[in-house]
């Protein structure tokens, strides 16, 4: 039986590790391959790295680590931000990552995760969807750009656009719930899952184990991610995936 | 030496790396020449199949693998690579492969008999079941599971060219075998210890191979 997914999410800027990161036993908090080699052995099912680099050397650099980090571990990884053209892609994946992960520029030109699942196959293209809930549309939105930038796209009519366009996985962040520690959005998940049949991952809300056990069980999620709790040492992946066993849910 | 058929298709990157991992030498190589001396090959694959046949048939490698193989040489195909050994695809249009194992490439239909959904594509972390644990490539494998990333799957009549599957929709064939011709629909090269295990038994064939001549 294919089992859930727990993904730790990284954000790297000029080719280090940003935002706290409490690990007793590492030496370089700020080295991504060193911390991405914690979370294997923790059990992470995958990586998720988020290039948040505003130059084009910091982005030159993070070719760098996906291919440190393709060399060292042995289980996928997808990296993200800042990908723009086909040109990104080849650069990212040739180093080794697994996938590539589009989102302001899949909005601006959704052309590209066509052309990106042709050249490179439907797999290694994932759309990020970051969603948040808008009254008057009774519906959730698309913002890009980090969330700062409303579209007009309507999240379901858009995560059929891109299915529809050859992507292979959704990243589904909520906006309304990152940050907050109170869950993910299992209405939101639930919704898009209905109108798809790519797997989901979800994002944003993890605050404690139980909150994933409610994601996959209730909302059904293929995998989940989550930065914080885990950098924080709120709770490991390990532990994560303990309590998932004892509710019944099926991890590695 | 290991030899890494490179036709365009595929993460080379990673299954050198895990070679390099393993210890096991290698060559990478578009040019069957340059692979002429290897005693094992891995023929990896990502991408859609005519695509990757074509590109075989261009680069000489398709005469070269069939006569590698007739001559001994263990062969790995990995994901894709593992369904080119097969006799075809019905992957966008039918499309003849290698033909080295009996069965047809099918897609997923996104349901089983009792009609609950199933994914499309079939993505992530999946018990690997052993029906053959006795199987060199399966060697030191107890309880594993592996990474899986693809939408269509094997179909074949002759259910012992399966030593391990992996339940989906329907069992999905997930490590294939007979002779000396191998392949896993799982990348063994990003399933963690269980998928370096089953790379490190190939390699071990050449060795026992080596040793015999």
């Amino acid at each position: 039986m294919l089992t859930k997914r727990i993904i730790p999410c990284l954000d790297v800027k000029d080719g280090r590790v940003v935002k706290g990161i409490q690990f007793v036993q590492i030496r370089d908090a700020g080295d991504p391959v060193e911390l991405a080699t914690i979370y294997d052995e923790q059990g992470a099912d995958e990586l998720v790295f988020l290039d948040i680099s505003a130059t084009h050397e910091g982005r030159k650099t993070m070719i760098e680590v996906v291919r440190e980090v393709a060399a060292t571990l042995a289980i996928p990884f997808t990296v993200g931000g800042g990908i723009g053209s086909l040109e990104d892609m080849r650069a990212i994946l040739r180093a080794g990552a697994d996938k590539v992960s589009l989102n302001s520029a899949a909005v601006r030109n959704p052309e590209l995760v066509t052309e990106g699942a042709n050249f490179f196959g439907s797999q290694c293209i994932v759309v990020a969807i970051d969603a948040r809930y808008d009254e008057e549309l009774g519906s959730w939105r698309v913002y890009t750009h980090g969330g700062r930038k409303g579209t007009e796209w309507e999240v379901l009519e858009w995560a059929k656009k891109v299915e529809a366009s050859g992507a292979g996985e959704l990243l589904l962040t909520s906006m309304d719930q990152d940050g907050e520690k109170t869950g993910f959005d299992l209405e939101l998940l639930k919704a898009v899952q209905e109108v798809v049949q790519i797997p989901v991952i979800a994002s944003g809300g993890a605050g404690n184990a139980q909150h994933f056990v409610d994601v996959f069980q209730d909302a059904k999620a293929d995998a989940a991610l989550a930065a914080s709790i885990f950098h924080y040492k709120e709770t490991s992946v390990e532990n994560v995936k303990d309590i998932l066993k004892q509710n019944g849910v099926h991890v590695r | 030496m290991i030899g890494i058929i490179d036709y365009g298709m595929g993460n080379l990157f990673s299954v050198s790396k895990a070679l390099e991992r393993l210890d096991v030498p290698y060559t990478l190589s578009a040019s069957p020449d340059e692979l002429e001396q290897c005693e094992g090959l891995i023929l990896p694959g990502v991408g859609a199949f005519p695509d990757a046949m074509k590109a075989l048939e261009e680069a000489g490698m398709k005469e070269y693998v069939l006569r590698k193989v007739d001559e001994g040489t263990p062969l790995l195909g990995i994901c894709l690579g593992m369904q080119l050994l097969f006799e075809e695809s019905e992957e966008n249009m039918l499309t003849k492969g290698l033909n080295l194992l009996p069965g047809r490439i099918v897609r997923f239909t996104g349901k089983n008999e009792a009609g609950t959904r199933f994914k499309i594509p079939h993505m992530g972390w999946n018990h690997l079941d052993q029906r053959h644990p006795e199987a060199s490539l399966l060697n030191d494998i107890e309880d594993g599971y592996v990474y899986f990333v693809h939408s269509y799957y094997v179909d074949t009549p002759d259910p012992s060219v399966i030593l391990a599957s992996a339940s989906y929709e329907t069992d999905v064939p997930a490590v294939v075998g007979r002779g000396n011709v191998y392949g896993t629909q799982f990348h063994p090269e990003k399933s963690g210890s269980t998928g370096m295990t089953i790379l490190k038994n190939f390699c071990d064939l050449l060795a026992v191979r080596g040793g015999k001549e």
